[in-house]
């Protein structure tokens, strides 16, 4: 019940999940944290100062990418990555309406049991 | 706002009248808004339909994690089930805690909790998932230097 919120649709929530899981792992949350700081940026200036290998990188890229949190932009012969905050904004959307979902649904137990 | 939502509510009843409240079967669904099929058990799925209007064509389905009787109950489910004809058993659920503790004037603290919305690095994703006007930009810089002062 209490995740029944006539707004958005099924798509929308999928679309949370998969922004949830995108942000659940350590090299994907820092890719977020650098791309968010401003400019777009290439894989190469991404994978500068990781341990991590440039196919890694990608790899963890293109998951950000799917979930809509980076989007890439061909710039000549490379790909550059930019920060989206559009998911971010609509998973924090999402949680206030949870947040009072659970108002209404502990309202609910509250007058049942002092009723 | 962070990766759980906790609510406290102060209920004006024994700890043991919001207790059953809380764990019969037949009273969760009436607050709850669904029809459950049978008494709950730790460990094991619960399942029936979602009675709420306009949702009855929905299941709920849950997995009954803990029953610490007048203390704690707690369950699992998946927040974004909301396509029946989709099978959400793969995806990483979240949990839902209730915790209740008597109050000085004979009622009950309610303490629920929702948790695992995101699955990130455990020391730091409520930071990860905390967000405000100043943005994401300035929010993440911080976990960076938080990470940074820590290596």
């Amino acid at each position: 019940m209490s995740r029944l919120a006539p707004e958005g649709g099924s798509a929308k929530r999928r679309q949370h999940a998969t922004v949830c899981a995108a942000l659940g792992d350590e090299t994907r949350l820092s890719l977020v944290t650098a791309l968010s700081a401003g400019e777009p940026r290439s894989i190469a200036q991404l994978t500068g100062g990781s341990r991590m290998t440039r196919q890694a990188i990608t790899k963890h890229l293109r998951v950000l990418e799917s979930a809509g949190i980076v989007h890439s932009v061909r710039s000549g012969r490379e790909s550059r990555f930019a920060f989206d905050p559009a998911p971010l904004n609509e998973l924090k959307d999402y949680l206030a309406r949870v947040s009072e979902q659970w108002d209404q649904v502990l309202g609910r137990l509250k007058s049942l049991v002092e009723g | 706002m962070q990766n759980q939502i906790e609510k406290r509510i102060e209920i004006k009843a024994s700890v043991s009248r919001v207790w059953r409240a809380l764990t019969d079967y037949r009273e969760f669904g009436a607050w709850f808004r669904v029809e459950v099929e049978g008494p709950f058990v730790a460990g094991q799925p619960a399942c029936g339909q979602i009675t709420y209007p306009g949702y009855e064509h929905l299941r709920w389905q849950a997995v009954i994690q803990k029953i610490e009787p007048e203390r704690l109950f707690s369950f699992t489910w998946h927040p974004y089930a909301i396509d029946p004809k989709k099978d959400y058993s793969q995806e990483p659920p979240t949990l839902v805690e209730f915790r209740l503790e008597p109050t000085a004037s004979g009622g009950t603290l309610l303490l629920l909790t929702e948790s695992g919305f995101a699955r990130l690095p455990a020391d730091r994703g409520p930071e990860a998932l905390r967000m405000n006007d100043s943005g994401w930009s300035t929010q993440l810089q911080n976990i960076a230097g938080h990470v940074a002062a820590r290596s």
